[in-house]
Protein backbone atom coordinates (compact mmCIF):
# COMPACT_ATOMS: atom_id res chain seq x y z
CA UNK A 1 0.00 0.00 0.00
CA UNK A 2 1.29 3.41 -0.94
CA UNK A 3 2.07 5.77 1.93
CA UNK A 4 1.18 8.89 -0.03
CA UNK A 5 -1.70 9.72 -2.34
CA UNK A 6 -1.16 10.63 -5.99
CA UNK A 7 -0.79 14.40 -5.48
CA UNK A 8 -0.32 14.35 -1.68
CA UNK A 9 -3.53 16.32 -1.06
CA UNK A 10 -2.92 19.14 -3.53
CA UNK A 11 -5.47 21.97 -3.30
CA UNK A 12 -6.46 24.73 -5.72
CA UNK A 13 -8.23 27.46 -3.73
CA UNK A 14 -10.83 29.75 -5.20
CA UNK A 15 -14.58 30.27 -5.32
CA UNK A 16 -14.64 26.68 -6.58
CA UNK A 17 -12.22 24.60 -4.58
CA UNK A 18 -10.43 21.60 -6.12
CA UNK A 19 -8.81 19.17 -3.74
CA UNK A 20 -7.06 15.87 -4.16
CA UNK A 21 -8.79 13.58 -1.69
CA UNK A 22 -5.76 11.98 -0.07
CA UNK A 23 -5.46 8.31 0.81
CA UNK A 24 -8.72 6.41 0.34
CA UNK A 25 -9.31 2.68 0.37
CA UNK A 26 -10.96 1.46 -2.84
CA UNK A 27 -11.98 -2.12 -3.53
CA UNK A 28 -13.25 -3.53 -6.80
CA UNK A 29 -15.66 -6.46 -6.59
CA UNK A 30 -16.53 -8.26 -9.81
CA UNK A 31 -19.08 -11.02 -9.88
CA UNK A 32 -22.78 -11.73 -10.18
CA UNK A 33 -24.42 -8.84 -8.31
CA UNK A 34 -27.69 -10.79 -8.02
CA UNK A 35 -25.98 -13.60 -6.14
CA UNK A 36 -27.11 -13.94 -2.52
CA UNK A 37 -23.54 -14.60 -1.37
CA UNK A 38 -22.19 -11.49 -3.07
CA UNK A 39 -24.95 -9.43 -1.45
CA UNK A 40 -24.19 -10.99 1.94
CA UNK A 41 -20.45 -10.37 1.57
CA UNK A 42 -21.04 -6.69 0.77
CA UNK A 43 -23.48 -6.38 3.67
CA UNK A 44 -21.06 -8.00 6.12
CA UNK A 45 -18.12 -5.86 4.97
CA UNK A 46 -19.83 -2.48 4.77
CA UNK A 47 -23.29 -2.76 6.36
CA UNK A 48 -24.74 -1.60 3.02
CA UNK A 49 -26.93 -3.22 0.39
CA UNK A 50 -25.78 -3.75 -3.18
CA UNK A 51 -26.88 -0.58 -5.02
CA UNK A 52 -29.09 -0.63 -8.10
CA UNK A 53 -28.03 0.42 -11.58
CA UNK A 54 -25.76 3.51 -11.46
CA UNK A 55 -26.53 4.09 -7.78
CA UNK A 56 -24.11 4.83 -4.98
CA UNK A 57 -25.06 4.15 -1.36
CA UNK A 58 -23.16 5.70 1.54
CA UNK A 59 -23.02 4.55 5.15
CA UNK A 60 -21.15 5.80 8.20
CA UNK A 61 -17.73 4.60 7.15
CA UNK A 62 -18.14 3.04 3.70
CA UNK A 63 -19.71 3.64 0.30
CA UNK A 64 -20.72 1.12 -2.34
CA UNK A 65 -21.09 2.19 -5.97
CA UNK A 66 -22.52 0.34 -8.98
CA UNK A 67 -19.88 0.56 -11.72
CA UNK A 68 -21.16 -1.88 -14.36
CA UNK A 69 -23.59 -4.83 -14.44
CA UNK A 70 -20.96 -7.05 -12.80
CA UNK A 71 -18.79 -4.59 -10.90
CA UNK A 72 -18.99 -2.68 -7.61
CA UNK A 73 -16.60 -0.14 -6.12
CA UNK A 74 -16.37 -0.17 -2.35
CA UNK A 75 -14.85 2.90 -0.73
CA UNK A 76 -13.53 2.53 2.83
CA UNK A 77 -10.83 4.12 4.98
CA UNK A 78 -7.38 3.53 3.51
CA UNK A 79 -6.11 1.42 6.41
CA UNK A 80 -9.30 -0.68 6.40
CA UNK A 81 -8.93 -1.78 2.78
CA UNK A 82 -6.57 -4.79 3.19
CA UNK A 83 -8.69 -6.27 5.97
CA UNK A 84 -11.94 -5.73 4.08
CA UNK A 85 -10.48 -7.32 0.94
CA UNK A 86 -9.29 -10.35 2.92
CA UNK A 87 -12.67 -10.80 4.63
CA UNK A 88 -14.62 -10.47 1.38
CA UNK A 89 -12.26 -12.73 -0.57
CA UNK A 90 -12.72 -15.40 2.09
CA UNK A 91 -16.51 -15.01 2.08
CA UNK A 92 -16.52 -15.34 -1.72
CA UNK A 93 -13.87 -18.08 -1.99
CA UNK A 94 -16.25 -20.53 -3.69
CA UNK A 95 -18.10 -17.88 -5.68
CA UNK A 96 -17.20 -16.86 -9.25
CA UNK A 97 -16.11 -13.42 -8.08
CA UNK A 98 -12.96 -11.33 -7.70
CA UNK A 99 -12.10 -8.87 -4.94
CA UNK A 100 -9.14 -6.55 -5.52
CA UNK A 101 -7.64 -3.68 -3.57
CA UNK A 102 -7.30 -0.86 -6.12
CA UNK A 103 -6.62 1.96 -3.60
CA UNK A 104 -3.20 2.71 -5.05
CA UNK A 105 -4.39 2.53 -8.66
CA UNK A 106 -6.81 5.43 -8.32
CA UNK A 107 -6.94 9.04 -7.27
CA UNK A 108 -9.89 10.83 -5.67
CA UNK A 109 -10.75 14.49 -6.19
CA UNK A 110 -13.35 16.76 -4.59
CA UNK A 111 -14.68 19.84 -6.34
CA UNK A 112 -16.75 22.09 -4.09
CA UNK A 113 -18.42 25.47 -4.31
CA UNK A 114 -21.52 26.99 -5.90
CA UNK A 115 -20.12 26.42 -9.43
CA UNK A 116 -18.73 22.94 -8.80
CA UNK A 117 -21.22 21.27 -11.15
CA UNK A 118 -20.31 23.69 -13.90
CA UNK A 119 -16.58 23.19 -13.47
CA UNK A 120 -17.01 19.45 -14.00
CA UNK A 121 -19.70 19.79 -16.69
CA UNK A 122 -17.25 21.69 -18.88
CA UNK A 123 -15.06 18.60 -19.01
CA UNK A 124 -17.54 15.72 -19.37
CA UNK A 125 -20.21 14.86 -21.98
CA UNK A 126 -22.80 14.55 -19.21
CA UNK A 127 -25.83 16.64 -18.28
CA UNK A 128 -24.93 17.66 -14.73
CA UNK A 129 -27.88 20.04 -14.31
CA UNK A 130 -29.51 19.53 -10.88
CA UNK A 131 -32.69 18.33 -12.63
CA UNK A 132 -30.81 15.53 -14.40
CA UNK A 133 -28.03 14.53 -12.02
CA UNK A 134 -28.82 14.16 -8.35
CA UNK A 135 -27.44 12.68 -5.18
CA UNK A 136 -27.01 8.92 -5.14
CA UNK A 137 -26.06 8.57 -8.81
CA UNK A 138 -22.68 7.27 -9.93
CA UNK A 139 -21.80 8.38 -13.45
CA UNK A 140 -18.82 6.85 -15.19
CA UNK A 141 -17.74 9.03 -18.06
CA UNK A 142 -14.89 10.85 -19.71
CA UNK A 143 -13.16 13.88 -18.20
CA UNK A 144 -11.51 15.62 -21.15
CA UNK A 145 -9.31 12.78 -22.42
CA UNK A 146 -9.41 10.27 -19.56
CA UNK A 147 -12.05 8.00 -17.96
CA UNK A 148 -13.49 9.09 -14.62
CA UNK A 149 -16.41 8.42 -12.28
CA UNK A 150 -18.43 11.27 -10.78
CA UNK A 151 -20.91 11.42 -7.95
CA UNK A 152 -22.47 14.08 -5.79
CA UNK A 153 -20.95 13.89 -2.30
CA UNK A 154 -22.54 17.02 -0.83
CA UNK A 155 -24.90 19.87 -1.64
CA UNK A 156 -22.26 21.77 -3.58
CA UNK A 157 -19.61 19.10 -3.79
CA UNK A 158 -18.77 16.54 -6.44
CA UNK A 159 -16.32 13.71 -5.98
CA UNK A 160 -14.36 12.18 -8.83
CA UNK A 161 -12.26 9.09 -9.21
CA UNK A 162 -9.69 8.64 -11.96
CA UNK A 163 -6.63 6.49 -12.54
CA UNK A 164 -3.64 7.49 -10.44
CA UNK A 165 -1.42 7.70 -13.53
CA UNK A 166 -3.50 10.62 -14.86
CA UNK A 167 -4.07 12.37 -11.50
CA UNK A 168 -1.88 15.35 -12.36
CA UNK A 169 -3.64 15.82 -15.69
CA UNK A 170 -7.07 15.68 -14.01
CA UNK A 171 -6.01 18.14 -11.31
CA UNK A 172 -4.74 20.48 -14.03
CA UNK A 173 -7.95 20.48 -16.07
CA UNK A 174 -10.12 20.78 -12.95
CA UNK A 175 -8.05 23.70 -11.69
CA UNK A 176 -8.36 25.46 -15.05
CA UNK A 177 -12.08 24.73 -15.35
CA UNK A 178 -12.75 25.91 -11.78
CA UNK A 179 -10.60 29.05 -11.92
CA UNK A 180 -12.14 32.25 -10.57
CA UNK A 181 -13.77 34.13 -13.43
CA UNK A 182 -14.33 30.96 -15.47
CA UNK A 183 -17.90 30.48 -14.21
CA UNK A 184 -20.50 30.29 -16.97
CA UNK A 185 -23.57 30.65 -14.77
CA UNK A 186 -25.76 28.36 -16.84
CA UNK A 187 -26.92 26.00 -14.05
CA UNK B 1 -23.18 14.02 -32.82
CA UNK B 2 -24.20 10.44 -32.28
CA UNK B 3 -25.88 9.57 -28.97
CA UNK B 4 -26.58 5.92 -28.15
CA UNK B 5 -28.35 4.51 -25.09
CA UNK B 6 -26.11 1.89 -23.49
CA UNK B 7 -28.40 -1.09 -22.71
CA UNK B 8 -25.99 -2.27 -19.98
CA UNK B 9 -26.00 0.86 -17.78
CA UNK B 10 -28.90 2.88 -19.22
CA UNK B 11 -26.82 5.99 -19.93
CA UNK B 12 -27.49 8.12 -23.00
CA UNK B 13 -23.88 8.01 -24.05
CA UNK B 14 -22.28 10.61 -26.24
CA UNK B 15 -20.20 9.29 -29.13
CA UNK B 16 -17.02 10.41 -27.38
CA UNK B 17 -17.76 8.00 -24.50
CA UNK B 18 -17.96 5.10 -26.94
CA UNK B 19 -15.51 3.03 -28.94
CA UNK B 20 -16.69 1.65 -32.31
CA UNK B 21 -16.34 -2.07 -32.95
CA UNK B 22 -17.33 -2.43 -36.60
CA UNK B 23 -20.14 -4.45 -38.13
CA UNK B 24 -22.28 -6.70 -35.93
CA UNK B 25 -23.63 -10.21 -36.56
CA UNK B 26 -20.71 -11.22 -38.79
CA UNK B 27 -19.74 -14.85 -39.13
CA UNK B 28 -15.99 -14.78 -38.79
CA UNK B 29 -14.57 -17.42 -41.11
CA UNK B 30 -11.09 -18.48 -40.06
CA UNK B 31 -8.84 -21.57 -40.21
CA UNK B 32 -10.67 -24.51 -41.79
CA UNK B 33 -13.04 -22.39 -43.88
CA UNK B 34 -13.00 -22.37 -47.67
CA UNK B 35 -11.17 -19.65 -49.59
CA UNK B 36 -14.49 -18.28 -50.86
CA UNK B 37 -15.91 -17.99 -47.34
CA UNK B 38 -12.80 -16.27 -46.02
CA UNK B 39 -12.63 -13.91 -48.99
CA UNK B 40 -16.31 -13.09 -48.53
CA UNK B 41 -15.81 -12.37 -44.83
CA UNK B 42 -12.78 -10.17 -45.46
CA UNK B 43 -13.69 -8.26 -48.59
CA UNK B 44 -17.29 -8.67 -49.72
CA UNK B 45 -19.36 -6.78 -47.18
CA UNK B 46 -22.76 -5.41 -48.13
CA UNK B 47 -21.99 -1.96 -46.66
CA UNK B 48 -25.40 -0.53 -47.61
CA UNK B 49 -26.08 3.19 -47.53
CA UNK B 50 -28.70 3.14 -44.80
CA UNK B 51 -29.46 0.59 -42.09
CA UNK B 52 -26.41 -0.85 -40.34
CA UNK B 53 -25.96 -3.14 -37.36
CA UNK B 54 -22.89 -2.13 -35.40
CA UNK B 55 -20.88 -3.14 -32.35
CA UNK B 56 -20.06 -0.42 -29.84
CA UNK B 57 -18.27 -0.46 -26.50
CA UNK B 58 -19.12 1.94 -23.69
CA UNK B 59 -15.38 2.47 -23.19
CA UNK B 60 -15.52 5.59 -21.00
CA UNK B 61 -18.42 4.22 -19.01
CA UNK B 62 -19.49 0.77 -17.88
CA UNK B 63 -17.01 -0.85 -20.26
CA UNK B 64 -19.55 -3.23 -21.82
CA UNK B 65 -20.13 -4.10 -25.47
CA UNK B 66 -23.55 -3.60 -27.00
CA UNK B 67 -25.09 -3.53 -30.47
CA UNK B 68 -26.84 -0.70 -32.26
CA UNK B 69 -29.10 -0.53 -35.31
CA UNK B 70 -28.82 2.84 -37.01
CA UNK B 71 -28.93 4.55 -40.37
CA UNK B 72 -25.48 5.61 -41.58
CA UNK B 73 -27.10 8.00 -44.03
CA UNK B 74 -29.37 9.97 -41.68
CA UNK B 75 -27.62 9.08 -38.37
CA UNK B 76 -31.04 7.97 -37.08
CA UNK B 77 -30.78 5.39 -34.28
CA UNK B 78 -33.43 2.65 -34.35
CA UNK B 79 -32.43 0.67 -31.27
CA UNK B 80 -29.56 -0.50 -29.10
CA UNK B 81 -29.55 -4.03 -27.71
CA UNK B 82 -27.53 -6.71 -25.96
CA UNK B 83 -24.31 -7.91 -27.56
CA UNK B 84 -25.22 -11.46 -26.51
CA UNK B 85 -27.55 -11.69 -29.51
CA UNK B 86 -26.58 -13.78 -32.57
CA UNK B 87 -29.02 -11.98 -34.89
CA UNK B 88 -31.12 -8.79 -34.66
CA UNK B 89 -34.04 -9.41 -32.26
CA UNK B 90 -37.62 -8.95 -33.45
CA UNK B 91 -38.24 -5.66 -31.60
CA UNK B 92 -35.23 -4.14 -33.37
CA UNK B 93 -36.43 -5.36 -36.78
CA UNK B 94 -39.89 -3.97 -35.99
CA UNK B 95 -38.39 -0.59 -35.02
CA UNK B 96 -36.50 -0.43 -38.32
CA UNK B 97 -39.50 -1.51 -40.42
CA UNK B 98 -41.71 1.06 -38.71
CA UNK B 99 -39.54 3.76 -40.27
CA UNK B 100 -38.21 1.93 -43.34
CA UNK B 101 -41.15 -0.17 -44.65
CA UNK B 102 -39.18 -1.28 -47.73
CA UNK B 103 -36.12 -2.42 -45.81
CA UNK B 104 -35.25 -6.12 -45.57
CA UNK B 105 -32.54 -7.86 -43.56
CA UNK B 106 -30.80 -9.45 -46.58
CA UNK B 107 -30.79 -6.41 -48.82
Amino acid sequence: MSEVSALMGAVAEGRTRVEEGGLVGMITLRGDLDSARVKAAVKDATGLDVPGQRQVVTGDDASVAWMSPDELLIVVAHDQAPGTVAAMAQALADEFATVANVSDARALFRVSGPSAREAVAKLAPVDLHPASFGAGEMRRTRLAQVPAAIWLSGDDELSLICFRSVAKYVFGILELSAADGAEVGIF
Amino acid sequence: MLILECPCCGVMADETELAPGGEAHLKRYGPGSSDEEFEGYLFHRMNPKGVHFERWRHANGCGKWFLAARDTNTLEVFATYSAQTPEPPQHVLDAIRAKRPDWSLDQ
